[in-house]
């Protein structure tokens, strides 16, 4: 069943019924990924393009590849963050693709909202790749798809994340996107790294790092930069790691067996330790390969459209 | 010898505690009587049947933009959607290019209006400091004598308590009001919407109400220990509106506005990154919304003004952050409170007209804002059941910038004029 949807902006508007499917499409995906020819005609004819304005290794990689694998012709536009404000605007970038007959563009932008905008005024599909603080939904959904795999189902499980949630689109999307799918989420990080009111998004917010992982099911962990500190939003990394660090002694309190994850890249010896990281309920490294499953589900789902059933 | 009989209309004129049907004759351009029944054969008569009859409306705060950004709006079509909007004297704020914050610029000001205006009377607003940079105090004198009814940086707060403490001192001088744009900028912290669950649902740097309270507080401090008056602008929370209530109690010479869009929209609004519900101060929730009516309703707000902000729609059509700051307000602001306060029954129609009329008036000492005999024959004639929707296509101001286009409002300015003379009206 195709979506019916144009875009993919958030998780905000998305039923779960709707990420139900994107998650088994990619579970089909991940058989090419295993294959021997990582070939397919699913996207063959089709144009993809990756407007970038602000560094990413993974998730532009993984755009990439899922678009290549699937016969797409792919092209990458990196704009610099200064042309935000100083360049072509983003309408006029966007309309000029949509004339190239661009069928997907997957944007990354420093500012919440920029997907919308661009969304508004092109025909072609626009996939949110992370847009400021806001959302950064194919990140949510390749996480849910590795706790689904190993943890069977979403439904009652006990997520625990912690750290920059205030600044952290792969946190707001999780929060939207497993409570949507009927599990809970349980915030922690330091109050100046917290937004205003999340609570009222549907997670719970902890007290402590040793209440947010008292029987979880998976830890996942943010990532803190240290331009935070600069901005005086914490005193130290020593500090915050002896808090908010996730070590062995701390993931002893999740369930037995709870995955570790992180959307990387990681601080080691910062937010997480290097023996979680690398430990044995470590999944950080299968998450990269969930990402291009997803990628892959969500293009071939959103060039469908139009296609018949 | 130019008459005017406005005939069969409910006058309202809060100064003189009126509110019913009444004719009112202006003759050469002042009031010349209000009554029951007038007999002016010579006059030119206009039948007001079913039509609201007011003082035309006073605005203490907008931006035309002439000179330098022509391009957002001028005094020509500024001062055209103030007609239409039932406004007959507006103050404009001095962030122009140049700024006005010398005597040039303020006479030109003037002068353009007179060449170019509407008819509409204009009263500039002189610079608090030179460039609005807060370093060192403008020509206040020299404005004043050159037709400046108060000093303002607006746009920006007078960030030194000191500098706006010698300002309070100064002005106070040349009986000129400091109007205050109240907000700790470094609390704003970038912030571009109000901070709450909106800010964090929608991954965009919240402003925190306390950035405004905070300089609000500080504002009337500093006005209060010298025993000057303090006018603060733009009010849009709740603890700002509590601030000013107790401090006016203890007999602090503070007025102060709220704008129509603090009482006709929240947060909410922002929900789809639509840039034109950026201002600023930001549209805040739901309990300060009423917070601000409960405060026009108890006299904790003085009054009305529209912050009128026109922009250019290119300054629209871009990334909410990095759009421009306001709304294009004239024409919808009456409209927007006679909805929300009068049809909501939050105020009576004379006390929404006591806000928008005599009450901006009395802060600057502007002539107008009442129907009193003798009083500029300023008048607005408006359909007070009539629904309209916002087309900002149909707006006279270059700013299309409304994020309230496309929704219904009751209230709908038929007729204005200034000195007996029509400056709008079909």
């Amino acid at each position: 069943m195709p979506l019916t949807r144009k875009d993919l902006l958030g998780l905000q508007d998305v039923p779960a019924h709707e990420i139900e499917e994107i998650l088994n499409t990619a579970d089909m995906m991940r058989s090419i990924l295993y294959a021997n020819t990582k070939k397919t005609p699913h996207l063959q004819g089709k144009s993809i393009v990756t407007l970038f304005y602000e560094n990413s290794t993974r998730t532009r990689m993984s755009f990439e590849l899922a678009s290549k694998y699937m016969s797409a012709a792919s092209a990458n536009i990196s704009a610099s963050a200064s042309s935000v404000s100083k360049g072509e605007t983003l309408i006029d970038t966007g309309v000029t693709l949509d004339q190239m007959g661009t069928d997907v563009i997957i944007i990354r932008h420093p500012m919440a909202g920029a997907p919308h905008l661009l969304a508004a005024h092109v025909k072609a599909a626009v996939i949110n790749a992370g847009d400021g603080m806001h959302e950064h939904p194919t990140q949510a959904l390749l996480d849910m798809l590795t706790m689904r795999a190993h943890l069977g189902g979403l439904a009652g499980l006990r997520v625990a994340i912690v750290g920059d949630v205030a600044h952290s689109r792969v946190a707001r999307s999780n929060v939207l996107g497993l409570t949507a799918m009927g599990a809970q989420v349980v915030l922690c990080a330091p109050p100046t790294l917290l937004p205003p009111e999340i609570a009222r998004t549907g997670a719970v917010v902890a007290p402590t790092v040793e209440d947010a992982l008292a029987g979880a099911d998976v830890v996942m962990a943010l990532r803190i930069q240290l331009e935070r500190q600069q901005r005086g939003l914490f005193p130290s990394v020593r500090e915050y790691c002896a808090h908010w660090g996730i070590d062995k002694k701390r993931l002893a309190l999740a369930k037995p067996g709870a995955l570790v994850m992180h959307p990387g890249p990681m601080n080691r010896g910062v937010e997480i330790a290097s023996d979680v990281a690398d430990g044995v309920q470590s999944v950080i490294t299968e998450q990269v390969q969930g990402g291009v499953a997803v990628r892959m589900a969500l293009l071939y789902l959103l060039t469908r459209k139009g296609a018949g059933a | 010898m130019s008459k005017l009989l406005v005939r069969g209309g409910r006058v309202i004129d809060p100064a003189n505690n009126l509110d019913g049907a009444c004719d009112l004759l202006i003759e050469d351009g002042l009031v010349a009587a209000v009554a029951e029944r007038i007999d002016a054969p010579d006059a030119q008569a206009v039948d007001a049947a079913g039509l609201l009859v007011l003082p035309g409306l006073v605005d203490i705060h907008c931006h035309l933009r002439e000179p330098g950004y022509e391009y957002k709006e001028d005094i020509a079509s500024g001062t055209r959607a103030a007609a239409a909007g039932g406004f007959t004297s507006v103050c404009c704020m001095a962030n122009t290019h140049p700024v006005n914050d010398c005597a040039a610029v303020t006479a030109f000001i003037r002068q353009q209006a007179g060449r170019v205006g509407s008819g509409v009377r204009v009263y500039p607003i002189g610079a608090v400091t030179k460039g609005l940079d807060g370093a060192e105090l403008a020509e206040i004198g020299e404005m004043k004598a050159a037709g400046a009814v108060a000093v303002s940086d607006d746009g920006r707060p007078v960030r030194s308590g000191r500098m706006l403490r010698l300002a309070l001192q100064y002005a106070d001088y040349f009986d000129l009001p400091v109007l205050c744009h109240s907000e700790d900028m470094d609390l704003v912290d970038g912030g571009v919407m109000n901070e709450g669950e909106m800010s964090t649902r929608l991954g965009l740097r919240g402003a925190t109400r306390a950035a405004e309270e905070a300089a609000v507080a500080r504002d009337i401090l500093i006005a209060e220990a010298l025993g000057k008056r303090v006018h603060i602008c733009h009010v849009s929370t709740q603890g700002s509106v509590q601030l000013i209530r107790d401090a006016k109690a203890r007999g602090a010479r503070v007025t102060a506005e709220t704008a129509p869009h603090y009482l006709a929209a929240t947060d909410a609004w922002v929900a789809q990154y639509d840039p034109n519900t950026r201002v600023n101060p930001p549209l805040r929730t739901e309990q300060d919304r009423l917070a601000c009516i409960a405060g026009l309703a108890d006299g904790a707000l003085d009054c009305i003004a529209t912050d009128h902000a026109p922009h250019h729609a290119d300054e629209k059509k871009v990334e909410y952050l990095l759009a421009a700051s306001g709304i294009s307000g004239f024409e919808t602001a009456f409209a927007l409170c006679w909805t929300h306060l009068v049809e909501a029954s939050y105020l009576t129609p004379g006390e929404l007209v006591r806000r928008m009329t005599c009450a901006p008036a009395a802060i600057l000492g502007l002539p107008g804002g009442t129907l009193s005999v003798g009083a500029p024959g300023d008048v607005v004639l408006i359909d007070p059941a009539k629904r309209w929707v916002v087309d900002p296509a149909r707006f006279q101001s270059k700013g299309k910038n409304t994020p309230f286009v496309g929704n219904t409002y009751t209230g709908c300015v038929r007729r204005t004029y200034v000195a007996g003379r029509p400056v709008w009206g079909d």
